[in-house]
């Protein structure tokens, strides 16, 4: 079953580069964007909350896994069927590399949610990088292959900073005189008798290494350029899926750190990146003039809002677990809307698009929805999960903390709100972009859709799905 | 470990390629120059781990990828775009060598002080891999054309590559065969968008790479 999951993907890809049409190409999309969600609730259905094991213990999954294998299944489902739209919008750029790359880095994100083993995990996340590359180069000018340079360029190179870093974590099984093994069920167990110095030297370079391609602060700067240039589409994935993976590895690396006594130390490695990555977000929202890149600033917002809930414990790890869920989804709202309202005006320069409400009411409206979604207002998701994760922080008594947290928020909210709502309303310039463009149901279901579940979320949790926010959470409570 | 082990002369050879790479400014010769670096760490699994069936496999594979096909995509990527130097690097050439030689040193003396095992003191191992990762860094950060950023992060995967040769029982053949199989193809990428630099601004200097800033 596992493995269908990822081989459905992957074959999808390759039978998308052999076909000739461009025209019925795009439907493997959807195709197996439905079958892997299918495969997906399946996987998650019949696991129970331990492990299992599969494939000499090289892939298996467990809370963590079906977490994000539900992220990025949904959020890919959903976006493949825009893509049907857009691509068909865009039918002259052709798209057989566009659509075999979109399956193929679908079947990476998969294999990073499965993988047991530290070195698969490496590897299957290093895939994801190269096989987006192409797809933030689609638009193919001078802009977007600045984009992808820098991308490929500072995600390569952050990536072999965590190879790095597995390597001095294998480094100290061997100093510390325990079988060497990178399979991840090995380390849990032997971890603490690991040598401390190189397994936390080993911890620093995978913060730094996965941090890259989760985009903290600093280390985000690839981020706006890739996000900005990239189509809303693959914003979209970028920003909700790709993410939560590399933060996906990031919590592996909490839990081998839990194991090894020194989650303390690691938390507050968490909790300074967090802090910073607000900070960062808080400078940089203020008067952005560029409605993409502001979204790839709140998504490095949200990046920190949740490694400071991982880092406080407790509930707010909960309220963690559920804000990946939340993020991803309304990061998918938003990047698909803003698409939409980027196609109209031919532009994403706050001065040139104005009064979207007037010429695309519906992608308008859901780009201001997903706004407020997105800066915690109720009645959405992210204000359950934000609002968890703040509770959790004064709970704990991290006064600072929550202050700094509530501030930097709040700072967010005006910035980020007074660039969409000059998007949103005001009077539309005269006869610039594309005025033939026309709404469709294709590429405004989506992100309505989206809108939906984070409202859902937000208003009612359902047991099965509270479930598995519970559980993955569980597996970072420190045990005694 | 025997200090006479000829490992630890390829590792010096390792050391001198760092600097040639660091200072010389023709293009090709510094892709032939990783090329042969990439063959002659090749060669290490054999030396350290014998003649098995997974140092032969690695051996084979890097000498394949790192000694033959990633130098053949970045060659043919100069010649079709017709460029031999590196003209105007952020730092030049002398300063960069310091660098190195400093970076060099810092490596031989903080790993002294790393607390290794018994069987790894004093082998060379770990400073050179050390002061190959502090060259391929320096190389990212100072050079501006996008074929020299990527030669600089093919110095530094060598860098990392020399640190795992320590670990080959930790690193399963299927890992060490994904880990070069992602490389190249990130070179195989980076080859086509070098392609695309070129075609866009009739040159491939990352410096010109400067619209999309705040």
């Amino acid at each position: 079953m596992i493995v269908a999951l990822l081989l459905l993907p992957l074959c999808g890809g390759l039978v998308a580069f052999c076909l000739p049409s461009d025209r019925f190409r795009p439907l493997l999309l959807p195709i197996c964007g439905l079958a892997h969600l299918v495969l997906t609730f399946f996987v998650i259905q019949g696991v129970q909350a331990a492990p299992l094991p599969m494939a000499g213990n090289w892939i298996g999954v467990d809370a963590f896994s079906r977490l994000i294998l539900l992220i990025v299944s949904l959020l890919f489902c959903g976006c493949s069927f825009y893509a049907l739209g857009y691509l068909r919008y865009r039918i002259a750029w052709g798209n057989r590399i566009f659509v075999s790359c979109l399956l193929l880095f679908l079947s990476a994100m998969s294999l990073a949610a499965v993988a047991r083993h530290l070195g698969l995990l490496w590897v299957a996340v290093e895939a994801t990088t190269v096989a987006s590359a192409p797809l933030i180069y689609y638009n193919r000018n001078r802009l977007s292959i600045e984009a992808t340079w820098k991308y490929l360029i500072l995600c390569s190179v952050g990536i072999a900073l965590a190879m790095l870093g597995i390597l001095f974590v294998a480094y100290a099984a061997l100093a510390g005189g325990v079988h060497v093994s990178l399979h991840f069920d090995d380390i849990l167990q032997g971890a603490a008798s690991y040598s401390k110095p190189w397994l936390r030297a080993g911890f620093v370079f995978l913060l730094v290494g996965f941090g890259t391609k989760v985009g903290f602060a600093p280390l985000h700067t690839w981020k706006p350029d890739a996000y900005g240039e990239a189509p809303g589409l693959v914003g979209a994935l970028l920003a909700g899926g790709l993410t939560s993976v590399a933060f996906l590895a990031l919590l592996r690396t909490l839990q081998i750190m839990d194991a090894a006594g020194d989650g303390a130390m690691a938390r507050e490695a968490f909790l300074a990146m967090g802090l910073i990555s607000l900070a960062f977000a808080a400078v940089f929202v203020i008067r952005q003039p560029d409605f993409k890149r502001l979204l790839a600033y709140s998504s490095v917002e949200h990046m920190g809002i949740l490694a400071i809930g991982v880092a406080i414990g407790g509930v707010a790890t909960f309220g963690a677990m559920l804000h990946l869920m939340n993020n991803a989804l309304t990061k998918g709202v938003l990047f698909l809307s803003a698409g939409n309202i980027h196609r109209r005006f031919a532009s994403k320069r706050v001065g040139e698009v104005q009064g979207a409400i007037t010429l695309v009411p519906i992608s308008a409206t859901l780009f201001l929805l997903g706004f407020l979604a997105i800066t915690g207002s109720p009645p959405f998701g992210p204000f359950i999960s934000e609002f968890t994760i703040l509770r959790g922080i004064f709970n704990g008594g991290h006064y600072l903390t929550g202050t700094l947290f509530l501030f930097f928020l709040a700072v967010i909210f005006i910035g980020m709100g007074s660039t969409v709502l000059s998007v949103v309303f005001g009077k539309p310039p005269e006869r610039k972009g594309d005025p033939d463009y026309r709404e469709t149901i294709m590429t405004t279901g989506t992100p309505l859709i989206l809108l939906l579940i984070i409202l859902v979320l937000g208003l009612y949790l359902p047991e099965p799905a509270r479930k598995i926010f519970a559980d993955a959470a569980a597996l970072l409570e420190v045990k005694p | 470990m025997d200090n006479y082990n000829p490992a630890n002369l390829l590792l010096l050879l390792v050391i001198l390629f760092n600097f040639f790479l660091l200072g010389s400014s023709r293009l090709g010769a510094c892709i032939r120059t990783v090329a042969i670096q990439g063959s002659i760490l090749s060669l290490l699994p054999l030396f350290l781990h014998g003649f098995s069936g997974h140092s032969l496999f690695l051996a084979g594979g890097a000498f394949l990828l790192k000694g033959l096909a990633i130098p053949f995509l970045l060659l043919r990527a100069i010649r079709q775009v017709h460029i031999k130097r590196e003209m105007e690097p952020l730092i030049g050439y002398v300063p960069t060598l310091l660098l190195g030689t400093l970076a060099t040193a810092g490596a031989f003396i903080f790993s002294d002080r790393l607390p290794l095992i018994e069987a790894h003191r004093g082998s060379l191992f770990i400073p050179v891999g050390l002061a190959t990762l502090a060259t391929g860094f320096l190389m990212l950060i100072t050079r501006r054309k996008a074929i020299t950023q990527a030669l600089g992060y093919l110095i530094f995967e060598n860098g990392i590559f020399i640190f795992g040769m320590l670990l080959a029982e930790a690193m399963p053949l299927m890992v060490e065969a994904g880990v070069l199989l992602d490389l190249l193809v990130a070179v195989f990428v980076m080859g086509i968008v070098m392609h695309q630099i070129n075609r866009e601004f009739s040159s491939m200097n990352t410096g010109k790479l400067s619209s999309l800033r705040e």
